[in-house]
């Protein structure tokens, strides 16, 4: 069960989060952009909340609303946040299956989210990915995918096709603190220094690959491995999303402007387990999980720090809660009322060409029933 | 017409679209300054330069998956595989990647790649590098897959894969890129999915694809010469989309029919074959539908016994003889 954030729960005080703040890139911030980002940031929160209320709970006809897995972002807010907000036209990302927080950060609408995950035809991939795959190719937002490292070198290859149009921009390719060891991975990186593609590799490490501790899954420090092909690499904190665009902001400024790819750790935490449905306690202990709450929350650390700016008011910060309380309800409204996907869209969308008949060039037969 | 060599026609296909369309990029391992393992793209490097036909390093799954996200964002990648038996390797990429994006994105992410290399056995390079992927790939909707057996075939089908805005893989054969055959001096595009009869008959259909086509074309000269029996040889050329249309026309005209594949029968392409052809055509069937197969065993080594693993041309005619008997 979440509480929402209190303006009197204790605080740490953090000091990075005010020096962060006058970082270049973060002092260049009008105050309604800070309120956007903090916006955004509660949105991901109240979403993840409202859908893991649906996974748990039943439909009107006694099913579940949401099926298969679901991997939730609590905890790790500010990084899709804070990177999705330094895109430009030219920048693209792409992540693995806890995609909910950076679709909602480059800008999907909550509804067709939620819709998707009920499996509903007005989902943002009409009900054919589920969870794990969402997409939104016009916001350069490439998935949502489902292997653990699968789609980091598919990162490599957005990184490529920049270049190759002659863009200045990069691809951010986000994995987990589980994906460092996949062979994929490191196939990737070596791609990317040997080629000199513009893809920032960004590891939001939450300690856990699944239930293995990063003690007992990986040796040595994750964003080092970078040094081995040559790249930068840089670490830092995922709790404040000031500290996250600082860091952030120094390495797509080198991809853009030098073609040079780098590897970024991102320290961060989980709420939820693996998948909603996955045991916690198996790995860690509830005060684990209380004690990160309490003093690195990063809607937390970022709403203490802009109520100390003046930007936000606890009263201010209360209504953009409730906003995003109420958002998170419509989403689950109108995914309730949608549609199913029927029997006869299960063959729709497998081929450009099944799609597109009269521009079909093809012969033969494409489906096999 | 020119004659040319397998090897020079799926060169000429690879330079044209080079030429025609600026997306268009060759890449994978020793594809440009080696010359391509199998010299196949030979002097691509020197006439297009680095940016079009790249060299990558021994990292299928890295340099496939890399061309998947290319293609996403309307590049159009044309990968070399040095051996098909490789795919297993970069098999999440192939197979989870390329033939999914589109479904799991709704329809709204195409994946224009073409993934080319040889897929045969017939050179005593042993069991890991003997591999023909053909069935596995095609039991993925999503993709399309072509089996060229001759130079004119394997020029004007890959010109149209390079075109199709589906991921496209695309089996060649090292046996036969030294073989000639004549090829049209100007352009021509043969649509996937179009099956070719490459011998007309009457008493029996041979249903094939690949090199086994080459064989079959072998034993019904012999069938025709000393047993005077008239076979029917219909190459599929693709494997998905398929030309079951082709196939069916030509079993209601002879009632027999043998399919030939290099593949080992379990779930082979031909599994699937003798399925709809007995589903579709089961009243013009004068006896049950024969298969030969590569023996159902790892690729062997042993040079002369690799030759009796694989279909050849006396299998086949004693196969053919076995079922007009």
């Amino acid at each position: 069960m979440s509480k929402k954030p209190s303006a009197t729960i204790e605080q740490k005080p953090n000091a990075s989060s005010t020096s962060h703040g006058k970082a270049p890139i973060n002092a260049a911030l009008t105050q309604a952009q800070k309120i956007e980002l903090f916006s955004q940031m509660v949105r991901i929160r109240r979403f993840e909340e409202r859908s893991h209320r649906a996974y748990t709970g039943k439909n009107a006809a006694g099913g579940a609303n949401i099926g298969g897995f679901l991997h939730l972002y609590n905890g790790q807010e500010a990084i899709a946040v804070g990177c999705c907000s330094l895109m430009g036209k030219h920048d693209h990302v792409i992540t693995a299956y806890r995609d909910h927080g950076h679709a909602i950060a480059v800008g999907m609408d909550t509804k067709a989210l939620m819709a998707e995950l009920y499996g509903k035809v007005t989902g943002c991939s009409k009900g054919k990915g589920g969870s794990m795959h969402f997409f939104s190719p016009e916001r350069n937002y490439w998935g949502g995918h489902g292997i653990v490292g699968g789609q980091i070198p598919l990162g490599v290859g957005l990184a490529y096709g920049v270049k190759y149009k002659g863009h200045k921009g990069s691809a951010m390719a986000f994995m987990g603190d589980g994906a460092v060891n996949q062979g994929a991975v490191h196939e990737a990186y070596n791609l990317a220094a040997l080629w000199n593609l513009p893809c920032i590799f960004v590891i939001e490490n939450n300690g856990y690959s699944m239930g293995t501790s990063q003690a007992r899954s990986s040796a040595g420090e994750l964003a080092k491995r970078a040094e081995a092909y040559g790249m930068a690499w840089g670490v830092c904190e995922g709790h404040d999303v000031y500290e996250v665009r600082a860091t952030m902001d120094k390495f797509l400024k080198i991809a853009r402007e030098e073609c040079k790819p780098a590897v970024v750790e991102i320290r961060t935490y989980r709420y939820r387990g693996h998948s909603v449905a996955d045991p916690d306690n198996t790995y860690r202990t509830k005060t684990e999980i209380e004690d990160y709450r309490r003093t690195k929350d990063p809607i937390q650390v970022f709403q203490t720090a802009l109520i100390a700016e003046g930007v936000l008011t606890a009263e201010s910060a209360e209504k953009i809660d409730e906003a995003a309380r109420a958002e998170a309800e419509a989403a689950a409204d109108f995914a309730d009322a949608s549609p199913y996907p029927t029997p006869e869209d299960i063959q729709k969308d497998v081929y450009w060409e099944s799609d597109n008949p009269d521009q079909r060039t093809s012969q033969g037969r494409l489906f096999f029933n | 017409m020119s004659q040319l060599t397998y090897r020079e026609a799926v060169r000429h296909a690879l330079a044209e679209e080079l030429t025609r369309d600026p997306n268009v990029v060759v890449m994978g391992e020793e594809v440009g300054q080696f010359q391509g393992a199998y010299k196949v793209t030979q002097g691509l490097l020197e006439k297009f330069g680095p940016k079009r036909v790249a060299d990558t390093p021994i990292s299928e799954a890295g340099f496939i998956g890399m061309g998947i996200g290319a293609s996403m964002l309307g590049v159009r990648p044309v990968m070399e595989l040095m051996f098909w038996s490789f795919y297993s390797v970069a098999f999440d990429q192939i197979l989870n990647n390329a033939a999914n994006v589109r479904y799991m994105s709704g329809g709204q992410i195409n994946c224009p790649i073409v993934i080319r290399g040889p897929a045969n056995g017939g050179t005593n390079v042993g069991a890991t590098h003997s591999h023909t992927p053909e069935n596995i790939l095609a039991a993925h909707p999503g993709v399309k897959v072509v089996v060229p057996s001759t130079p004119y075939d394997a020029k004007g089908l890959l010109k149209s894969a390079i075109r199709d805005n589906d991921p496209v893989f695309f089996l060649e054969n090292t046996v036969l890129y030294g073989e000639k055959g004549e090829v049209p001096d100007e352009e021509y595009l043969i649509p996937l999915g179009k099956a070719d009869v490459k011998r007309e008959g009457k008493d029996l259909t041979i249903v094939t694809y690949g090199r086994p086509v080459i064989q079959s074309l072998v034993a019904a000269e012999l069938l025709a010469k000393e047993h005077d029996i008239s076979v029917e040889v219909v190459d599929l050329r693709t494997i998905r989309p398929l030309d079951i249309d082709t196939v069916l026309a030509s079993v209601r005209k002879t009632h027999r029919v043998l399919v030939v594949e290099e593949q080992k029968p379990f779930c082979g392409v031909g599994a699937q074959l003798t399925y709809m052809i007995q589903a579709e055509a089961f009243d013009d069937l004068d006896a049950p539908i024969g298969r030969l197969c590569t023996i159902d065993a790892p690729a062997i080594y042993s040079p002369p016994v690799e030759v009796e693993q694989l279909p050849n041309p006396q299998r086949i005619l004693k196969a053919a003889l076995a079922l007009l008997d």
